[in-house]
Order: structure tokens, then sequence, then C-alpha cells
């Protein structure tokens, strides 16, 4: 298997973004990774396009042709990868894979979403449709933060977790998003604001939910000899991908209280890349709702089991802390775009191991130099979890 | 919806004929009252939602009628609701596990959301809606 690089890095501004429609809002990312790698758009071999909503909360059926014809990239070979809310680290892999395996040098992850084309309860339905529409949906109406919240309620039965510990995780994240310029909100809540806010699906409510946003992301991956030839600075190497997968039917889980996708995700990422949890410098996990943060803190072994909620707790995840966790304000205030999340992270990743967080004031410190990203399709349906390491 | 200039895309309405030509006996048992389950001649595994193939690879299936006693495992008050659920006040969805060992998720009704626990027995009822949908839900036990 030859050795991967991401060489660039593009993110969109993530927000209400209806001064663009979905080609010119890739643009923005593609144009960025492209020069950030310092490549040309011929030079670019294979894309792996991500969206999870084309044809239902935006226009085009076909976002992968429009978007690369678009941004100059016709010809290359090109799939559209769909893994849900994993769609963007599904379409990582696939970049990965064509270079991984020896069938390309160059290649690019682009994730792209668009929601805010539709009216909220049209976007609702489409995400709560997002599991086995048949047995969950039809006559039930489970609602995505729904999906979560039956989570939460098994996890706060079992664990003793709380609606203040819920809200940590909200505080935390848009504290973050407001050092973040390309994040969706840019305003720092309280704790009786999130515990305030209205139920959504109880016991989640509004702060404890990501946002509807727009946004793209791109990333470039090249081969150790590219990276030569183009003598690429500071290579971010991929030291481990792990993948796993969930039943469709929640009734099919043996419990509530974590995603054993994310659990066995986590541990074949660990192995490929040879090491252990706590040597994690930091991570990007996919809070789409605040439980998900805690969970994932348990899922991927940053914590034991149920003890999720004393890290946040003890601010072991903030910068300073044990493991940093979402310092680019996370799902749940930089914004979650579906299909361009798993590249979003990757961006983050990149920047903060080549130390160039936008501002330095939330640049993680650095030890072993090994970020991760845990990024989760539907309610466990999916899930990928990348070790990238400098 | 926005400030910004855009033009609007032509409008379609969907809606999908689901086959269920081979899990007929379930619809047809809900009309009667009954939850029906099928099981794997093959494996034995026991299914619901109810499936005309096993993942043993097997389609020899028989169907069995479940109890309705249901231990409650987890809930949610669904409070805003998505577009074809608008009509609907807030409803609470739950997963219950019956003593056969397969777990339900459907709506929990007739109970104070503050009476709702983890843990709490509720039993398991076919359900035809007033528009004539067929359906199940969870209710208080007599
Ligand atoms: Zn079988």
């Amino acid at each position: 298997m030859q050795k991967v690089a991401v060489i660039g890095v593009g993110n969109s501004k993530f927000g209400n973004r209806n001064d663009v429609n979905v080609q010119e809002l890739a643009f923005e990312a593609v144009k960025q990774s492209i020069e950030d790698a310092g490549v040309s758009p011929t030079d670019i071999e294979f894309v792996a396009f991500g969206s999870a909503g084309a044809g239902a909360w935006y226009e085009e059926s076909l976002p992968a042709v429009t978007i690369s014809e678009y941004c100059g990239l016709t010809g290359a070979g090109l799939v559209r990868c769909e893994a849900a809310c994993a769609t963007g680290s599904a379409a990582f892999f696939t970049a990965y894979s064509a270079i991984a395996s020896g069938y390309a040098e160059i290649t690019a992850a682009i994730g792209v979403e668009k929601m805010r084309q539709i009216d909220t309860p049209t976007a609702m339905e489409f995400i709560g449709r997002s599991g086995y529409y048949t047995w969950e949906f039809h006559n039930f109406g489970l609602t995505f933060p729904a999906y979560y919240a039956l989570h939460a309620t098994a996890h706060m039965a079992k664990y003793g977790t709380t609606e203040e510990d819920l809200a940590l995780v909200a505080v935390k994240n848009h504290k973050y998003a407001s050092m973040n310029p390309v994040a969706h909100f840019q305003n720092k809540i309280t704790v009786d604001d999130a515990l305030s806010s209205m139920v959504i699906a109880w016991p989640l409510k509004l702060y404890d939910c990501c946002p509807i946003t727009d946004g793209a992301a791109s990333v470039i991956l090249a081969s150790e000899e590219k990276v030569k030839e183009l003598k690429i600075d500071t290579p971010i190497w991929v030291a481990g991908i792990g993948y796993s997968s969930g039943t469709a039917n929640l009734s099919k889980r043996l419990d509530y209280v974590g995603l054993e996708a994310a659990v066995q995700a986590s541990r074949m990422a660990y192995k490929m890349a040879k090491i252990t949890p706590d040597q994690v410098d930091f991570a990007n996990v996919h809070d789409c709702f605040t439980i998900a943060e805690i969970m994932a803190y348990e899922d991927l072994g940053f914590c034991k089991k149920g003890e999720g909620a004393k890290l946040i707790r003890e601010g072991q995840t903030e910068i300073g802390g044990k493991i940093p966790v979402n310092v680019d304000g996370g799902l749940k205030a930089k914004g979650h775009p579906i299909g361009a999340t798993g590249c979003s992270m990757i961006y983050e990743l990149t920047k903060q191991l080549r130390e160039e967080a936008v501002e330095k004031s939330r640049q993680v410190p650095l030890k072993n130099y090994i970020g991760l990203a845990h990024n989760v399709g539907g309610t466990g349906h999916y899930c990928y979890v990348t070790i990238l390491r400098r | 919806m926005s400030a910004m200039p855009t033009i609007r895309s032509r409008e379609m309405r969907v809606a999908h004929d689901i086959p269920i030509s081979k899990t007929l006996p379930f619809w047809e048992g809900l009309k009667q009252g009954k939850i029906l389950a099928t099981k794997c001649k093959k494996c034995g595994k026991l299914h619901f939602p109810p499936v005309a193939d096993c993942s043993c690879l097997s389609s020899d299936m028989e169907w069995i009628e479940l109890s309705n006693e249901a231990t409650i495992e987890t809930f949610t008050h669904v409070v805003v609701r998505p577009a074809t659920f608008q009509h609907e006040k807030p409803y609470t969805v739950a997963i219950g596990r019956l003593k056969e060992g397969v777990r339900v998720l459907a709506w929990l009704t007739n109970f104070k959301p503050s009476e709702i626990k983890v843990g709490m027995k509720a039993k398991l009822v076919a359900k035809q809606t007033p528009q004539g949908q067929l359906t199940y839900e969870f209710t208080r036990p007599e």
C-alpha cells in the first residue's frame, strides 16, 4: 500500500449561504485546496465527491458532475459517495484508497451540502427519513434530534448524565466557534441559555442541536512520490482509517448508550496507526447533538464507558485539558453541512497539525502531532475514524 | 425565504408505493389486533420488524404472534415535528424490549410525560388510525 498525505485543504464559510448556488459554494473550498496544494485542477486524477441530499434539499441530482465541470475537474475519475452525515469521510476514504492502491497519484475529496433552499420542516423530514423509513419514520415520525434523544435518555438513565452536562458541550463548542471565522455561529452561550432553550426532542433542546448549515470543504491528497516531487513543506500523513456500520433499525441495537460502529471504527484506525487513544493530541468528533460528543469520548476510548460527562465537567476537552475536542466549534456550532462535514474535519486537523489554526488562540498544543476525526453517519449507521499525523 | 435573489425550481410532488406482498400477514394481522414477527426455520432467528428473508440467507420463514408485554428501554418526546407530521400533537417515541427478546420502536401513548421512565412496563397494541393507516403503539398495561 502506498503512503498517502493531505497536501491541500479548503473550507468555505459555513452558514446560511443563500448568496451562492451549490457549484459556487463548492468552488470556494475547491479553489482554496488546490491553491494550498500548489497544483492545478488538471493534475487531479480522481475526484471522490460527497453530498447526501442531492435533489432533496437542493436542486441538482448529480452534483458531482455539475461541480466538477464548474471547478475545472472534468475528465478526472468521478464518483459521488453517500454515508449520511459521514459522507465527507466516505469521500475522503475513497480518494485515499485510489492512491493507497496505486491507481492514482493525486486525488481530491470534495464535500458539499446546500441545506437551506427548502423550509425547515421539509429539511427535518428528509433528515428524519435517514434511518429505516418504513419502520421508524413512516408511522412514527422519528426526527434526527429524536434518534439522538433516545440515546441521551438511555445515557442519563444508566450513567446519571444530566441536561447540564449536555449544555456544557454546547457552551464549549460555541466558545470555540466564536473564535473560528468559518463557523456558522459566532456567539458564545451560557449553560442557562442552553437549558432554557426550546425543547426539540426531549431531553434535547435547541442548543443541544447542530444547525442546518450550507457549506463545502475540499481536500487534496497525494502519494509519497508526488509529495517529494511537489516539494510539499508539511505533508500531513494519513496514519489510520477505520470504518464500520450499524443496523438501520435502531430497534435492532443492543443498547442506546454508545455507538458500536464508532467503537469498531476507532479500534481499526488505532490499530492501523499503531497508536493508543492516549497518544492522540486532539480530536474532531461528530457532535451533531451534544449527547453525541459525550458518547464519542467513551466510544473512542478517551475515557471509560459512562465517564464522558465527567470529562466535559472537568474541562478535559478544552484547550489545555487532557484531549481538546472540537476546538473549531464542532458540528454543533461550526455547523453541519452533512456531506461537507467529514472533509471539514480533515481541514481542521490539517490546519492544527501544521500549526496554522486560523487564530493562534485556538491552536492546540501538539506533543505527538496526531489528530483524530470521528465522523458518524446517521445514528451510528455508518462510522469513519481517520487519524492524521505530521 | 431569503433577502438574496433566487429563482424557484419546478415543484414536484412525490409519494412512493411500497410493496408489502411478502410481509402481508403482518399488515393483515394489525387489522385483527395481532402483532406478528417472522422466525427463520433454518437458524431460528426471530425478526421484528418482520422480514421475508433472513440474514443467514434463508427465505424459509414462519409467522409468530408476539406477546404484548414490553419493557421501555428509552424514549423521547418529539416536539419539533417534520413536514408530514405537522398536523400531529407532540408525540412520544419509545423503544421497548419484548419478552421474546426483540425490540420494537413505536409511539408511547396514554401516559403523562412525567410518568414515563426507563425500565417501566408498557403494552404493545396493534392499531388502525381514523385515516385507515395500520400501525402499532405502546400503551398503559391494564
Ligand atoms: Zn436464518
